[in-house]
């Protein structure tokens, strides 16, 4: 019996359809992991288990994956209105830096001057009005020139990383770091609280959890919104319906720059107190939120979820780094892997691929 | 190879979803002859060319090369049999030289320095035919005909023996296309076979030893052209007399919605494609503007509704010039558009059924309540849509790309006419449709002309455009041949005047013609 | 004086090696119109592999084609998911490098301080490296060197002046045409993408057994970056690309050399990415200015047939 295999392209999936098949993905890339682990000579099951017993089995583990979730949910939440317009933004590293740059000027210029809540007020504000026109420079460098924005936004990744050395080790640098690129510590007023006993800094915990939810109901519920996704769904029906491009992409962008921004200023006034090295404060958040989108199906809300799952593989990571001898790129591994099975998953969401008997 | 001496297609049918394009079909041509394939558009004349270039299998029939029966399953079949095509819409690499372009396909051309081999080659087989063409050129450097010429050298050089040519004029200068003439005539005096797809008159008469006229998949005729006249092929194209059908009820017009002045618009490639067009579109009125596609209709819609800047001239809508208004302010101010290719420009595919039903009327009350859209008035305005238009739905909560085309188009004429708009552009509404889908939206149309509202219809359906015109203006070339309406004598040549062939002056917007 | 021109000459040509072949290899791929970011992970793969081969075997040159097919059958990851499953290349591309990273520091890891006993030495041209001056710089380097430049060369040669190439790059431009003319669309962009990693993985280990002799985790350090940066630069011309990563190369040189006149390293370490874009915005502006740039006109756009 000769059998062939029927690709066609599926109209219409159901949202369980959908679920399923990011559940098979990350199944499917949680085994090809375990494949790696294996090969190294390690338990696959055993190193798995760690990872997240690291990060959601103890509740010091969990205290620290709230703490990395929230900047991977603001970037990432930001993202989902970029990539629902279709626009690439691979920037958001720097559009963190950005917000975190602006939000240590005014740390440091007005910290002890102003009242304790108006400084945080501001260096919030100061901070996404950065990562906002950190990110405005993409959009406009494609809707006037054309240049693409995978580039640009991965260029100016680097242009701000070593422009924020740059400070740190000259006209920044802190006279009370003895030497190290720091800036000098923020005064305290212009320090985020934690909740006690953990480095979750409580405002922009909040204020990421109120960006998502803003975020869904700007996607979903605004016009604004379904022009974004009419843009990226059909820009020549955008056209037909009278949207404008332009104004939509900055707009869209500057969204998403302005929560990196303030990612930024959460990791710089929450936890670090100081602006310093971009790969200390940063640690790849822009990059790994990218994963964490797509992973939400560029849904806002089910990035809390994703946030949290990426989080707790970045702390698991550092858990397993330690109790297995590990190196640190071992986060990387699951990151990448992951991220290659949920594409390879869309492949079957796309596609009804069926079992059709041959019958000429 | 050997030489074709004769080609035949022998009773071929093809059919797309069940529908025919193809109906046993039945064409000869012999060595030195150019055969002209003639018909409107969706007669099936390129579809019977893909079969015998390869790209498509008939459902049945067989092809005889010198008698012999041969299987041509792929262009490399084909190719391999001496048969070249020159595509409408050129498969040309832009960036690349014209030596670039040939080499790609050519088999014997050495791996090392290809270009140099060929670029010899070409001074050869140019002047053998009358080509200049520079090697070293850029595509993107070269005019349409010199491009065109590019895609004659690159079948020559797999020793097409015939030549299959989709519309070749379509893109050329009258001065290209005299050129395209007489190369095409050294090429048959050597022994060369053309098929010309054209629906251009004075083209066939001009070129063609032979004419097959198909219609509706169907070959309607066969001629010698020294046996036949212009005005009889246009009837063997059109298909029947014609006459302005009457089953719609007489209205008197209503007064002007709109006014087009002197209007100009360029197309995409700087050419004229609207060249000075004056009309006038009133209430309780349908206005057809009839023609074979790429004469400017696309433009001109483009310009009335505020997707393309005019160069020059005006467009009144009532007593407002809304000349080079954005798209918005044309729909806010009464025009709606029913696009052609409803899927590429007419609806986002991914996205709800009832977040396509208020696409362009997203951003107005009621939908839009300060920054945010009111989905429960949405969906109820959807819901009325699909029950008023009879759209087959399981919900409305599914992406719009899982209808049918014709209850795609039926959302969209819905979405369209809801807002009683003063004027409703459609263009080729009923493209692809069944005939179901065909009669529900021409009855749309016409209702709301009843309503009336106006209506500018750009259609190169010709049943259509009787069964439901008031007028018919026939646009060649980005100009009126003619405004036609009922009972006017000259609706017979209509067929000439598509094709260019004749051109009446009328009263401005056949003012004379109250019906 | 001398000595210390000499040398930055030198370091300079060392420097650009695996840029230029990392840029070469992307430009190969993206001729063929794949679009692929994972360069930086393919450099990692390749860097470890070259290492763990010529630490067991004591062999450089059995590192040195471990790389090659290691950074070939890597890129296979990227070539399947956006040829055959036709998704997204920038995600497909950012997970290549995030994967590729995570794999080389796992499989790295016991090798970490533990340099090679030997390593991809200088060979010296005979006669031609007496030449003064010119002999030190350029024919006295690593096999990396002349092997790079042959790769660079050849890789413009077989793009431009046969055959092959013109399908590659008809392939890159207009994947219909080709087809029309019976090239395998699939088939080129596969061979593209493995190429690219091949020469992606040369580079990589050009860093851990010629450049230095050990195995540092990330020891990329961002090159894979300046790549895709550089392949823009270059205008998709391997020639251009010689230029390109010598100039980049030689800002790594500088970067910390020029320190103590008073210019920031962090400013030259910004300059790649900055000429890019000012190259991109010179050219952006006009409607030539595009097509001067040569950019494939079908980059990263998945080929579905029969599609119009």
């Amino acid at each position: 019996m000769k059998y062939r295999i029927d690709i066609a392209p599926r109209s219409g999936i159901s949202g369980w359809y959908s679920a399923v098949i990011v559940l098979i993905s990350l199944a499917a890339g949680l085994l090809a992991i375990g494949f790696i682990f294996l090969i190294k000579g390690v338990n696959p099951f055993y190193a798995i288990a760690r990872i997240f017993s690291g990060s959601f089995g103890s509740f010091y583990g969990f205290k620290e994956t709230v703490t990395k979730a929230i900047p991977l949910i603001l970037i990432a939440g930001g993202l989902t209105v970029a990539y629902r317009g279709k626009f690439w933004n691979i920037g958001a590293e720097s559009q963190l830096l950005a917000g975190a740059a602006a939000a240590t000027w005014i740390a440091l210029r007005w910290g002890g001057l102003l009242p304790g809540g108006t400084v945080i007020f501001l260096m919030f504000a100061g901070g996404f009005i950065g990562g906002a026109l950190w990110g405005i420079i993409p959009a406009i460098l494609r809707v006037r020139f054309g240049i693409n924005e995978v580039i640009s936004t991965l260029m100016l990744n680097y242009v701000g990383a070593e422009f924020i050395k740059m400070l740190v080790i000259g006209p920044w640098k802190g006279k009370t770091q003895f030497g190290f690129p720091y800036t000098d510590d923020f005064p305290d007023n212009a320090i985020l609280s934690v909740l006690p006993g953990s480095r979750i800094h409580t405002i922009t915990l909040i204020l990421a959890v109120l960006a998502v939810v803003f975020l869904f109901f700007l996607i979903f519920r605004t016009r604004f919104g379904y022009e974004v996704r009419v843009i990226g769904e059909n820009q020549e029906a955008a056209k037909y319906a009278g949207i404008d491009f332009v104004k939509t992409t900055v707009l869209m962008m500057m969204i998403s720059g302005g929560l990196a921004g303030i990612a930024g200023v959460g990791e710089v006034a929450g936890i670090h107190h100081h602006l310093t090295y971009p790969e200390s404060i940063s640690s790849g958040y822009g990059f790994t939120a990218i994963i964490v989108a797509w992973l939400a199906r560029l849904n806002p809300l089910l990035v809390i979820i994703s946030g949290l799952f990426f989080a707790g593989i970045l702390v698991g990571g550092d858990a397993i780094q330690i109790s297995l001898n590990l190196p640190a790129a071992t986060v990387d591994v699951f990151n990448g892997i992951i991220l290659v099975f949920l594409i390879m998953g869309e492949y079957f969401q796309r596609n009804s691929i069926s079992l059709i008997r041959k019958g000429e | 190879m050997h030489r074709i001496e004769t080609l035949e297609m022998k009773g071929i049918s093809k059919s797309f979803h069940g529908f025919y394009a193809n109906k046993n079909i039945n064409l000869k041509i012999s060595s030195g002859e150019v055969l002209g394939l003639l018909g409107e558009n969706g007669a099936g004349k390129t579809t019977l060319m893909n079969i015998l270039y390869g790209l498509y299998r008939p459902d049945s029939g067989e092809i005889l090369i010198n008698g012999k029966a041969v299987r041509i399953k792929s262009p490399k079949d084909s190719m391999g049999s001496g048969i070249g095509m020159i595509h409408q819409h050129f498969m040309l690499v832009q960036n690349h030289t014209v030596a670039e372009n040939i080499a790609l396909g050519f088999t014997d051309v050495p791996f090392f320095f290809p270009e140099k081999y060929i670029r010899k080659k070409i001074h050869r087989i140019s002047a053998q035919f009358g080509m200049e063409i520079d090697p070293d050129k850029k595509i993107w450097q070269l005019s349409a005909g010199e491009q065109q010429k590019v895609e004659i050298l690159k079948a020559l050089f797999l020793e097409a023996e015939l030549l299959i040519m989709d519309e070749p004029t379509s893109v050329l200068t009258p001065q290209e296309a005299d050129d395209l003439f007489d190369i095409i005539r050294k090429m048959t005096s050597g022994g060369h076979s053309i098929i010309l797809i054209s629906h251009k008159l004075d083209e066939i008469m001009g070129i063609c030893n032979r004419v097959t006229v198909l219609r509706k998949g169907e070959t309607v005729g066969e001629a010698f052209v020294r046996d036949i006249d212009k005005k009889e092929l246009a009837i063997m194209m059109v298909g029947r007399e014609v006459f302005l059908s009457f089953d719609k009820k007489p209205l008197p017009r209503g007064e002007m919605v709109l006014n087009v002045k002197d209007l100009v618009v360029y197309g995409d490639r700087g050419n004229k494609a609207v060249n000075s067009l004056s009309f006038s579109v009133y209430r309780n009125e349908v206005f057809g503007i009839a023609g074979v596609s790429g004469n400017g209709q696309r433009e001109l819609v483009e310009a009335i509704t505020g997707l393309r800047k005019a160069s020059s001239g005006e467009i009144i809508l009532e007593d407002d010039s809304i000349t080079n208004e954005s798209a918005r302010v044309v729909n806010t101010r009464g025009i709606t558009h029913v696009p052609e290719e409803r899927i590429r420009f007419g609806i986002v595919p991914n996205l709800f059924i009832y977040e396509n039903a208020i696409l362009k009327k997203h951003h107005s009350h009621p939908f839009s309540r300060l920054l945010f859209l009111d989905y429960d008035m949405i969906k109820e305005h959807t819901e009325n849509i699909v029950e008023r238009y009879n759209i087959a739905a399981p919900s409305i909560n599914v992406p719009v790309k899982s209808l049918s085309g014709g209850n795609i188009q039926k959302l969209i004429i819905g979405r369209e006419i809801e807002s009683k708009p003063a004027l409703l552009v459609a263009s080729h509404p009923t493209y692809g449709l069944d005939i179901g889908a065909t009669e529900y939206i021409r009855k749309q149309i016409l209702n709301r002309r009843e309503e009336g509202g106006g209506v500018l219809l750009v259609s190169e359906d010709l049943e259509e455009l009787f069964e439901i015109c008031d007028r018919i203006a026939v646009i060649f070339k980005g100009q009126f041949m003619g405004v036609l309406s009922a009972g006017d004598s000259n609706i017979k040549d209509i067929g000439l005047m598509m094709t260019g062939s004749l051109k009446i002056e009328t009263e401005q917007d056949g003012a004379s013609d109250e019906v | 004086m001398e000595q210390i021109i000499i040398s930055i000459l030198k370091r300079t040509l060392i420097a650009g090696t695996p840029l230029l072949l990392g840029t070469v290899g992307e430009v190969i791929t993206q001729r063929g119109g794949v679009m692929n970011l994972g360069i930086e992970g393919m450099m990692a793969v390749g860097a470890v592999s070259g290492f763990i081969v010529t630490f067991t075997t004591g062999n450089p040159w059995l590192g040195f084609f471990a790389s090659l097919v290691i950074g070939a059958l890597f890129s296979l990851i990227h070539g399947f998911v956006s040829i055959t499953l036709k998704a997204n290349q920038v995600v497909s591309g950012l997970a290549l490098t995030m994967l590729g990273l995570g794999i080389s520091g796992l499989w790295g890891k016991p090798y970490i301080g533990k340099p090679l006993a030997v390593k991809m030495g200088s060979v010296k041209i005979p006669f031609l490296s007496d030449i003064p001056y010119v002999g030190e710089i350029i024919f006295n380097q690593d096999p990396y060197f002349y092997i790079s430049v042959f790769l660079g060369i050849a890789a413009w040669f077989v793009l431009f002046k046969t055959k092959a190439g013109i399908a590659v790059r008809t392939v890159g431009e207009n994947p219909k045409a080709a087809e029309t003319q019976g090239v395998n669309v699939s088939l080129i962009q596969y061979l593209c993408v493995m190429v690219g990693g091949a020469y992606s993985g040369l580079a990589g280990s050009h860093l851990s057994i010629a450049y230095s002799k050990s195995w540092i985790e990330g020891m990329t350090a961002g090159r894979g970056w300046i790549v895709v940066a550089l392949t823009i630069f270059a205008m998709w011309d391997p020639r251009k690309a010689f230029a390109g990563a010598y100039i980049f190369g030689g800002i790594f040189v500088l970067q910390y050399l020029l320190q103590p006149l008073g210019i920031s390293p962090n400013f030259l370490g910004m300059l790649p990415y900055l000429t890019t874009l000012a190259v991109l915005l010179v050219y952006g502006i006009s409607k030539e200015g595009h097509r001067k740039m040569h950019a494939p006109a079908h980059l990263g756009e998945p080929y579905i047939r029969g599609e119009r």
